[in-house]
């Protein structure tokens, strides 16, 4: 095992980390404002690969799919949120739960119907398909270091957009007390279609960026919303800043799981069974990973309440 | 008698003479999509202990679905090849019988149940709901990545497994067997709403601090119905498992979690035959639309939405009216 090795996968594990914080900061925005857990995030996220990819396919164009990935997914957002998901935040979690999940069948079905059942796909655009020579002759893809720095700078931006705009002020103190929000002349509706489409918009931005290292396909979400809920159940639910390390922790805990256990088995094991035994508890190690943190701390990293 | 109990006696009545009909009619897919919607019904009413009866709001059931399932396909697949199942230190063989797979998935979905509940009640809300789905995922992935017994491809069993004095590959027969585990389930279900465990259960769900205050620990009590939750909704994994002869990683999947959930909450919450009426509606649903539409994923959507959004009680709930206040 080498070192340039090494720095390859942990570099892979922040980009998958990076795309998580992407979809998880959504979430967890929602969670924390509305106190909604919205299982259909992850159709908003394949509603921005698609878009995407059928933008790239009708323009050739990577930076219009990009946009097209951001406005479809916010329109879907935003037109759930009046339609369907305004309704229930005064309901408990189960009813969320269940009207999300038919959401997600609705999502799912009405895609296969548009776009069939098979898998589309984004190409990565010619300026940004080759390798770059990195400090110390690590070669690694453009693309997904590309990707890196695009969730580090929204993570930024979302760290300013929260603490320093007036919408921010106003996303703090819905979180706090929506009556005395509502009382002090904001219009709370309309402040949490914003929240909404925001998240859905940043869920289909990650499904675009994603969509062009994978194939785009129906059912794509599901498996990012499930390591998205792992991310905000460490990070600690409703915390942006939770959801960054927690996104990190588990992109980088995975990857290198998935690179490190085999070969750590086949210290005291031969070479098959090491191989099955590594890749079998590396799928594991994430969710063990989120189980010895709700040991020591229920709420998560940085959550307050539950 | 009130309503709901005559609507009871009516769900159960109709869950046999249908089947009946279908084999004097000499339909055995009908018989086969009955023992069906009988095995959701069961899996069904095991989670109703957890989320209706404890209002522990779990998506991770198809944890002890699949490990159900599993317990059935590693048995079998052992008595098929005639390779024992351990060796050492006491020999254990493979079987094809199924009251001994019932009780080893039972126990094998009471044990994960208990772990898994012990971890995941220390949180509550929102906490738990992705808890519980989280520790489902982990055993579809351990699923899908262990090679040794069938890994993504899942596992086929040959022959349907034996019970004394039945031949269970004939429909009908097998049919039974499984109304009659599902009667049983059902009675295990209402026994445990009237017994003071159950009392006790219920006032956690409303006033936890109540509880406490008498006495009583709520995460007991908790825990307990989870680990009896589970060990149903293992049971009915087998018997899923058996049906299909084929077991396989999307036993584990989130999908057939939600649609647990789905079974309990279109049959209405907490109501003792709401499962049943649940898990049929739905299997009636996929029959009938699934024929019309190859996307009909999206009227079940549709439905469940405007069930949960306008029509608060289920099928039983509308049809049954408000349930009588109890105590």
């Amino acid at each position: 095992m080498s070192l340039t090795l090494l720095v390859e996968q942990i570099l892979n594990g922040m980009q998958f980390g990076v795309t998580l914080f992407l979809t998880a900061s959504g979430l967890t925005l929602v969670f924390g404002v509305m106190g909604l857990i919205n299982l259909a995030h992850g159709s908003l996220f394949m509603v921005g690969a698609f878009a995407a990819a059928a933008t790239a396919a009708a323009t050739g164009s990577f930076l219009l799919a990009l946009a097209a990935s951001i406005a479809a997914a916010a329109a879907a957002g935003a037109i759930i949120e009046v339609g369907v998901i305004r309704r229930l935040y005064a309901r408990d979690h189960l009813d969320q739960v269940l009207a999300t999940f038919a959401l997600i069948l609705i999502f799912s079905e009405g895609t296969r119907w548009l776009f069939g059942s098979f898998p589309l796909y984004l190409s990565i655009p010619d300026a940004l398909a080759g390798p770059v020579t990195l400090p110390g002759g690590i070669r690694y893809p453009l693309y997904r270091l590309m990707t890196i720095g695009v969730g580090l700078v929204i993570a930024l931006g979302l760290y300013l957009l929260i603490t320093r705009t007036r919408l921010g002020i106003r996303i703090r103190a819905g979180e706090a007390d929506r009556e005395i929000v509502a009382a002090l002349g904001v219009d709370i509706s309309r402040l949490y279609t914003v929240v909404f489409a925001l998240g859905a918009a940043l869920a289909g931005l990650a499904g675009a960026l994603v969509g062009a290292i994978q194939s785009v396909q129906v059912g794509m979400g599901e498996p990012v919303l499930i390591l998205a809920f792992v991310v905000i159940v460490i990070g600690g639910i409703g915390s942006i800043r939770g959801s960054l390390v927690g996104a990190i922790l588990v992109g980088l805990t995975d990857t290198l799981g998935r690179f490190l256990l085999p070969g750590f088995f086949r210290l005291f094991m031969d070479n098959s069974a090491a191989t099955s035994v590594g890749s079998a508890l590396a799928s594991m190690l994430i969710y063990v990973l989120m189980a010895t943190i709700l040991i020591w701390r229920p709420t998560g990293l940085y959550g307050a309440r539950a | 008698m009130s309503r709901e109990a005559v609507l009871n006696l009516i769900l159960a009545a109709g869950f046999l003479v249908f089947p009946l009909w279908a084999w004097m009619a000499e339909e055995p897919f009908l018989i086969t999509l009955a023992t069906r919607a009988a095995i959701f019904a069961i899996a069904g009413v095991g989670l109703n202990i957890a989320l209706g009866y404890g209002g522990l709001v779990s998506l991770g059931h198809a944890a002890f679905f699949g490990i159900g399932g599993y317990a059935m396909g590693i048995l079998a697949s052992h008595a098929q090849t005639y390779t024992p199942l351990l060796e050492w230190p006491f020999l254990v063989e493979g079987t094809k019988s199924m009251p001994v797979i019932w009780i080893v998935a039972m126990l094998a979905s009471a044990l994960a149940a208990l772990a898994i509940g012990a971890l995941s009640l220390r949180t509550s809300g929102a906490y738990f709901i992705m808890i519980t789905l989280a520790f489902a995922q982990m055993l579809y992935y351990f699923a899908i990545s262990w090679p040794a017994y069938g890994g993504e491809d899942g596992l086929p069993i040959y022959v349907r497994n034996g019970f004394p004095g039945l031949n269970t590959l004939d429909p009908i027969q097998f049919f039974a067997l499984v109304y009659a585990l599902m009667l049983a389930t059902i009675a295990v279900a209402a026994l445990v709403r009237r017994a003071p465990f159950g009392l006790a259960l219920n006032a956690a769900r409303q006033a936890p601090e109540r509880v406490r205050a008498v006495g009583i620990s709520p995460y007991r009590l908790r825990l307990a119905a989870f680990a009896i939750s589970g060990t149903i909704t293992g049971l009915a994994g087998a018997l899923f498992a058996d049906l299909n002869r084929f077991v396989s990683p999307a036993m584990f999947s989130w999908q057939t979690s939600g649609e647990i959930m789905v079974f309990v909450i279109l049959g209405g919450t907490a109501r003792l035959f709401g499962p049943v009426a649940g898990a049929a509606l739905f299997i009636a649903l996929e029959h009938l639309l699934g024929g019309v539409s190859d996307y009909w994923h999206v009227f079940l959507g549709a439905l469940l939405l405007l069930v949960v959004l306008f029509g608060r009680n289920g099928v039983v709930g509308i049809l049954a009216g408000q349930e009588a206040r109890r105590g």
